[in-house]
Order: C-alpha cells, then structure tokens, then sequence
C-alpha cells in the first residue's frame, strides 16, 4: 500500500535499527459459542513490548507458538499495523511509509515463497532488480557474489518449484540480500532443512552481518541457530519479552542445574538424595536433577553408588533448549531476570 | 444397503458443512434468475406464445433451472477423474464397495442437500418477484421429486462417463469441458428448448441432456400428463439405465488398463 | 511521473514472465484458447436461437443485440485478462501470500494484478470479435468519425469499468471469507447484463446498473450514440456520452474499497 505523502526523516547515521516502545497489538476474535452465537473475545497478541537493536547487532528472536513472534516481525515491516505503542525500524514507522522501508529491509519468510514459482531462479532474481529498482551493476556484483558463496550455479536455470528446499532457502537469502538492506528479518529460515543446509545458512548469515555489516533479526525455533550466530536473544512468551539478555547469561542464570543420568543394573524405585531429584524414571535408568553449587557431580554419584549398583552414566549439561522449556513452563524464575536494560527509555 | 445410506449422508453433510458457500450460491442464483426471468419477459412480450410456453411458463422456467443448477450439477464435477489421475483409485478398487454406486449415493446425498437449500430458496425468492406457475394437479406435486431424482441419476451417470477420460487422456480437462458444454446447453439450462428451432428441438430430445433439466421443469409446468408423463420419466430412467451401464463398462475397461499397465 | 513509468516497466517484466511461462506449452495454450473461444459461442447462441422465435427484444434487433454482446464479450474479455485472477484472492489472503506482497516495496494491488495474465482468456475477445463482425455487417451504421471513435472510445472504457467493478468486489474478499462465488455474481452477472439491451430490466435493476455499478455504459448508452437509437427510457443524451465518467467512478470506487480492505487487513491481520 502506498504509504503516508509525510516526508521521511533524513536518514544519517542511525544507532538504533530497531526500536519498538510499549507495542501492542490486540486482535479481536469471534469465537463459535454453539451454533449459531459468536462471543467477542480480545486476544493481546502483543502486549507491552519494548527493545531496542543497534545497528549491525544479530538478535535472536525466540517463543513458543502463539508468542506473538510473527506479530512482532509484521509490525516491525510494516506488514501489520500496531494497536498501540511506537515502532522505529531503520528510522521510519514501518505501518506509515511501508513501501519506503521495504526497499531498505530484507525479509526471508521460512514458510513462505518469495521467489517465483513457474520461474528458473535466475529470473526471480532479475525481476526482484526491477522490483527493488537496483542499479545493474550493483546487483550484478550482489548476485555473482552470492551464487558462488552458496553454490547456486548448478540450479540457476531451475524453476523454483523444482527446488529442494535446502535450494529454494539459499535462493530466498538471496533474494533479500540482492538491494543491500540494511536490516534482515528472518522467520524461519532454517526449519526443514538437513544439517549441511542449516550449516550453510547460518555461514551465510554470519557473514552478511559481520561483512556488510547488516542487522539481523532472526525468528527461529531451532535454538541452536541463536547459539551459532547471535549473542542477544529475546524470548517471548503471551506477547511479553520475558527475557533479553545474552545467551552465557542465559544459561548461567538458570542453568545451574545438570542432569546425571544413571543407568542401574536393576530399576529402582525413584532414588531420593539430599540435593538431587529424581526428575525421570524409566526401568533401570533414572534422570537425577542437581545443583552445581550444592553438589559436585562426583558427590552426587559417589552417594548413589551407595544406595545401588551402577552400570553406566553420563552427565548432561543444560542446553539452551532445555533452559528456554523451562522458562516457558514456568519452571525457572522468570522475575530474577537480569542483564540487557532493553530499550534507551 | 445400510452402507449406501450411511454414503449418502457423508455426502450431504460435506455440502451443508459449508453454510456461508451456500448463501454466496443463492445470490448468485437470485441474480442470475432475474437477469434470466427479464430476459425471457422481452421474448414473450413480442411473443405472447413460443410452442407450449407462454410469460408464465418461461418464468417459472427461469427459477426452476435456477434451482435445478446446483442440484442437477452438471457443470464442474471432477472428483473420480482427480482419483483416476491421481492413482488413488487402486485403493478404491480394494474395498468392498461398488465404486459407482459408492459415487452415485455421495451424489444423491450431495443433491438432497441441494435441492433443499439451493433449490428450493431461489425459487421461492422468485416466486415472489414474478407470476410463477404451480402445479393445480396433485399428481405432479409427486411426479416432480421423482423426476428430480431420475434428473440426478442422469447428470451423475454423465459426469461419471467423462470422468473416466482420465484414465486414457493425460489431460482430461479438455473433452470434461466439451462435454459439460454441450450437456449444458442442450439441457435446457441456458434456454428452454422449447424456444429451439424445431430441428434443433428434435435433436435435443434425442439426446440424454433433456432429461437432466428440461425434463422435470416440462412435468413442473404440466406440459406432460397422463401417458406422456409416465412416457417422460420413463425416458429419464431408460438414459438413467443407459448411462450408468455404460459408465460400469467403461470403468471395467479402465480398471483393466490399469492393472495391465500397473498404475 | 517517473516513477508511473517505472511501474509501469516492472509490470510490463513481471506480466512478461507469466506470458513466456505460458507460451512454453504452445500446444496446450492453443487448444486451451480455441476451447474458451468455442466455448464462448455457446452463449451467443442461446441469442442467436431467441431471434430465431422474434425478430426484436425490447426493439432491438438482432444485429443490434449482437452488437451489444460482442462489445460486453470484447470488454469483459480483456478485463479478464488484465485482473481475473483477483478472483484467486481469498486463497491468497488465506495461504498468507499477501504479506509476502506487504514486504515488496509496491502497492499491493499493483503486485497482484501484475501477478498474471492468463492469454488463454482471450478466448473470449476473439469470439466477441468475432460477433462484433457480424453485428457490423448486418447493421446499418450510419458511420461518422464521432461514431466511430464512439465505438473505439466504448471499447476501452469497458474494460475500464469492468476492471474497477472486479476490484471493488474482489476487496470484499478482506471482509468475506471465500467471497468468490459472491463477486461472481457481479462480474460474471454483470457481463452477462450487459449484453443485452437495459431497457429490458425491471426499473430498480435499471436504476442499479445505471448509477450504482455503472454497467450500462458498457454498452446500452454508447451504442445508442453508435447505433443511431433513441433511448427508450429518456433519459438525457449526454448519457450516451458519460461513458468515461462513468469509468472514472468505477476506478475511484474499486481502487478506495481496496484500499479500505487492506487497511482493514493490516490492522485486523485477517
């Protein structure tokens, strides 16, 4: 849609890419109450969120589903428009000069096609340089760039619809780096693909950031994509940032707790030790669940060798999946939340 | 048979599933009868009289095949040749159910359906907007569902022909297309074939198409009584019976393409 | 205006790759057009076997009908070409293409009318084309340059109003769920409306037609100029020549309802 006739702010130098202040956006929902009633039901997709990303920074951007990630990055294109709140997006309101700021962003939508389906991939290119109105030999220069560091030479001339999808993905980053857009809005982009493609991707991310110096907002369920690239992350959970900060943090705050799997040489009932639980029980293997600052792990598997005999363990340590799960069950104490101060306000 | 039955309902419900579709099918038909009922008004205002139709007959004509459009179905049915193309009709051929008859009760189910909320409402809708003509007589009261139903079992055998096309032709499209063309138009649903031209009249009897639309719509308005009614529904079971057969033989010969060809 | 001209150049690429998409399968294209084209005469004839029971509808003629058909035929045609496939809409809406089209630095429904261009559509403005030969010849035009720029001015001014009646209705798809089969009614009825004299009509649909959805300068007002025809409801001759304007108001409507729509769907997100 054309966006608002208002003149656009000069650009400069800008610091903050990103900045969302108190967004809200609420949706209102008819609900079926039997057959024929509806009931009128507001749903607060977002609800109060605020922060900031610098220029140049790769933010991590993490939820269940339902969270209010999707929403968030719609409004952050211009795509949505906000409820209430204020939203800065390399400088402009996203929702008012959407056509403007889309030349200057780069969006990658893991689900969804961008590029042209009946098309070989090199025309979906060549279109986009109309579309994005990108000087030739700009785009030339892009172009030769990216098919040879992500090996696209030998499917240029294939329809997109024939594509892998590991193909079709490395087609689509691409195509959202061809106009250098200063910021890259990434939903996705890893989900279906097998790990030498994830690899890949996550090169090809890392060195548009570091290299050209491109802000990345990347929405993801695959934590170990946030553990690769970026050393910010967001989680979000019922519209609300519950935690911004970085990743070591993370885990340090709330993964103080390992995990030693013992197997036994006959199933027990579930051990009971000072400083561990029994957090899982299954036939003669038991998940002991245990502090590090209250038990060292050799302590703890000394006083179960005492109570039984053990055929074998490991130790696990916490992963950020793991973390993340259980902030989003509630588990870990959400409100001691430290680090990131969010957004300058 | 109690399987048949239970068929027919699926078929029902996966139309009445759909409310919101069914109101959009009855404007659409509202709009479309009174462009029609308008039209034919002009006819007879120059003509009072066309064969055994006058204002009133082409009027009613008008909201009857309005009603019959969606019930009969004659145009955009695809659903065995999506099975044939597909190769899902090998599953189809291992359960203990007849496959036309399986379609066949889906259909009249699927009609039932539409006779009552797509048939039924544009007519009543113009019944109010136009002089229409009822049946004095109770005995077409009760001729006429029957004919509706043999007028399904007609476009149903029809469709179920062509849709076979797909076990032979790549791209069955094309000849379904011609053939809902054709059938279309020499049902009677675009004009009543009383308003052809003799030859062409002649011709359109000859043909299965009549008994699809043009059929019930001449019981409706008394145009045959007595031994021509029993005559008409007569010759809608006959192409009914003739159609249905043919289909059987030409799925057979089909099926045994397939098996030969292994899918 | 550099800016129309570049939008105008990347319609002209995006439409072109639809077209040498389609082309690829020449044989295949070629039947697909014959048959809309074959197809297309089947109404035709329905006209043609009503005139063979009366020799004028609501005082036209034959030829003079025919004349009314090849223009809606010619002009719906074309205006099926341009933007038909906005009837693929609500599944666009539903399968979340739009937002894909929401990040391109374009209007949306620029991207979406650009987004194809079905050639096997003019099927039906060759058979119009074609009835329009007919009408031509068996009518006595009493041919002037106004009229004949009449008939070139009809043809494009059709498209024109067609064009925006298809966008306003399409846009009800952001409110309607599956709302095809209702702009159907509209688009499909409409073309079908107008191949026929508006006289005919009841007064109300009269009165739609002629200052609601602007159908009947499609074809009855300027073909009354054209034709040489007194206008048998009596209304002003400078209708006959509004047909312009009343193009103009079709765009205006279809192009504010659209906008509406997808105000609406950026912030409902439905």
């Amino acid at each position: 849609m054309a966006g608002g006739r208002a003149p656009l702010p000069e650009h400069g130098y800008l610091t903050i890419a990103i900045e969302l202040a108190d967004v809200e956006k609420t949706f209102v929902v008819w609900r079926k109450r039997g057959r024929v009633r509806r009931e009128r039901e507001v749903v607060r997709a977002v609800d109060g969120v605020s922060f900031s990303i610098e220029r140049g920074a790769m933010v991590g951007y993490v939820g269940p589903n339902g969270a209010g990630k999707s929403t968030t990055v719609k409004m952050l294109t211009g795509i949505l428009v906000p409820s209430g709140g204020r939203v800065r997006v390399a400088g402009v309101e996203p929702a008012r000069h959407r056509i403007d700021l889309a030349r200057r962003i780069g969006v990658v939508f893991g689900q969804r096609v961008q590029l042209w389906w009946d098309l070989p991939l090199q025309d979906s290119f060549e279109l986009l340089r109309h579309v994005y109105r990108v000087p030739a030999d700009r785009h030339r220069r892009n172009l030769d760039a990216f098919v040879e560091r992500l090996e696209m030479a030998p499917f240029l001339a294939t329809p997109v619809r024939q594509l892998s999808l590991g193909q079709r993905m490395r087609g689509e980053l691409t195509a959202a780096m061809l106009h250098d857009p200063e910021i890259l809005f990434l939903d996705e982009p890893t989900i279906g693909l097998d790990v030498v493609a994830k690899a890949r991707v996550r090169d090809f991310l890392a060195e548009m950031n570091r290299e050209r110096g491109v802000t990345v907002l990347l929405t993801t369920h695959d934590l170990a994509d946030i553990e690769r690239l970026c050393e910010r992350m967001l989680i979000i959970d019922h519209g609300r940032v519950i935690y911004d900060g970085g990743i070591e943090e993370l885990v340090a705050l709330h993964g103080a707790e390992r995990t030693l799997v013992v197997d036994l040489a006959e199933p027990a009932p579930p051990l009971e030790l000072d400083g561990a639980r029994a957090e899982r029980v299954d036939g003669p293997r038991q998940w002991l669940r245990f502090r590090r600052e209250e038990l060292s792990a050799a302590e703890l598997i000394a006083a179960v060798a005492e109570r039984a005999a053990i055929v074998d363990l490991a130790i696990e340590e916490p992963d950020i999946e793991d973390v993340v799960a259980r902030i989003y069950r509630g588990d870990a104490a959400v409100t001691q939340l430290g680090s990131d101060p969010g957004p300058a306000h | 048979m109690r399987l048949y039955w239970e068929i027919a309902r699926r078929g029902y419900r996966r139309f009445a599933a759909y409310p919101a579709a069914t109101v959009a099918g009855i404007f659409t038909n509202v709009v479309f009868g009174f462009l029609i009922a308008y039209i034919l008004l002009a006819v007879f205002a120059e003509q009072g009289q066309i064969g055994s139709y006058d204002a009133s007959d082409a009027v009613t004509y008008t909201w009857l095949a309005q009603g019959l459009l969606m019930t009969v179905y004659i145009w955009g049915w695809y659903e065995v040749a999506l099975r044939v193309q597909s190769g899902d009709v090998a599953t189809d051929l291992q359960r203990p159910l007849d496959f036309q008859l399986y379609w066949l009760a889906q259909d009249l189910g699927r009609a039932a359906y539409h006779a009552a909320f797509r048939g039924i409402p544009p007519f009543l809708i113009g019944a109010l907007a136009f002089d229409v003509r009822l049946p004095g007589d109770p005995l077409l009261w009760l001729a006429f569902p029957v004919s509706v139903a043999l007028a399904v079992v007609v476009s149903f055998a029809f469709r179920f022909l062509f849709n076979l096309g797909a076990f032979w032709l790549l791209d069955y499209r094309g000849v379904a297309i011609i053939a809902m063309v054709i059938s279309t138009f020499f049902s009677g649903q675009l004009i009543p074939i009383a308003l052809f031209p003799d030859w062409l009249m002649h011709l359109a009897w000859a043909l299965p198409f009549a008994s699809m639309v043009q059929a019930p719509i001449e019981v409706f308005l008394g145009h045959a009584r007595g031994v021509e009614l029993a005559g008409l529904l007569a010759l809608q079971a006959f192409w009914g019976a003739v159609l249905l057969l043919a289909g059987r033989a030409v799925f057979s010969a089909g099926t045994r393409k397939l098996v030969v060809q292994g899918g | 205006m550099a800016d129309t001209i570049a939008l105008f150049g990347v319609y002209r690429r995006l439409v072109g790759a639809r077209i040498r998409s389609q082309l690829q399968y020449r044989l295949s294209f070629a039947l697909n057009t014959l048959g809309t084209t074959l197809i297309s005469f089947v109404d035709f004839a329905a006209i043609l076997v009503i005139f063979g029971r009366i020799d004028a509808l609501g005082d036209w003629s034959v030829g003079e009908v025919a004349f009314l058909y090849a223009i809606s035929s010619v002009t719906f045609g074309l205006a099926d070409l341009v933007i038909g496939h906005l009837d693929l809409l609500p599944r666009m809406i539903r399968q979340g293409e739009l937002d894909v089209l929401l990040a391109r630095p374009l209007g949306s429904l620029f991207q979406v009318v650009s987004s194809d261009f079905a050639l096997r559509r003019l099927g039906k403005v060759i058979q119009g084309l074609a009835v329009l030969g007919y009408a031509l010849v068996t009518v006595e035009i009493d041919w002037t340059a106004g009229r004949a720029g009449m008939l070139a001015l009809m043809l494009v001014t059709g498209v024109v109003i067609f064009c925006g009646i298809w966008v306003a209705f399409a846009s009800v798809a952001f409110w309607v769920v599956d709302s095809t089969e209702l702009a159907n009614a509209f688009t499909y009825g409409g073309n079908y409306m107008a191949q026929y004299p508006v006289n005919i009509f009841g007064a109300w649909l009269r009165r739609f037609v002629i200052f609601i959805v602007p159908l009947a300068f499609v074809g009855y007002f300027p073909a009354l100029f054209v034709l040489g025809k007194e206008d048998e409801l009596g209304l002003p001759e400078a209708f006959q020549f509004a047909s312009p304007l009343a193009a103009a108001a079709s765009v205006a409507g279809g192009w504010a309802l659209w906008r509406a729509a997808v105000r609406r769907y950026r912030s409902t997100g439905t």
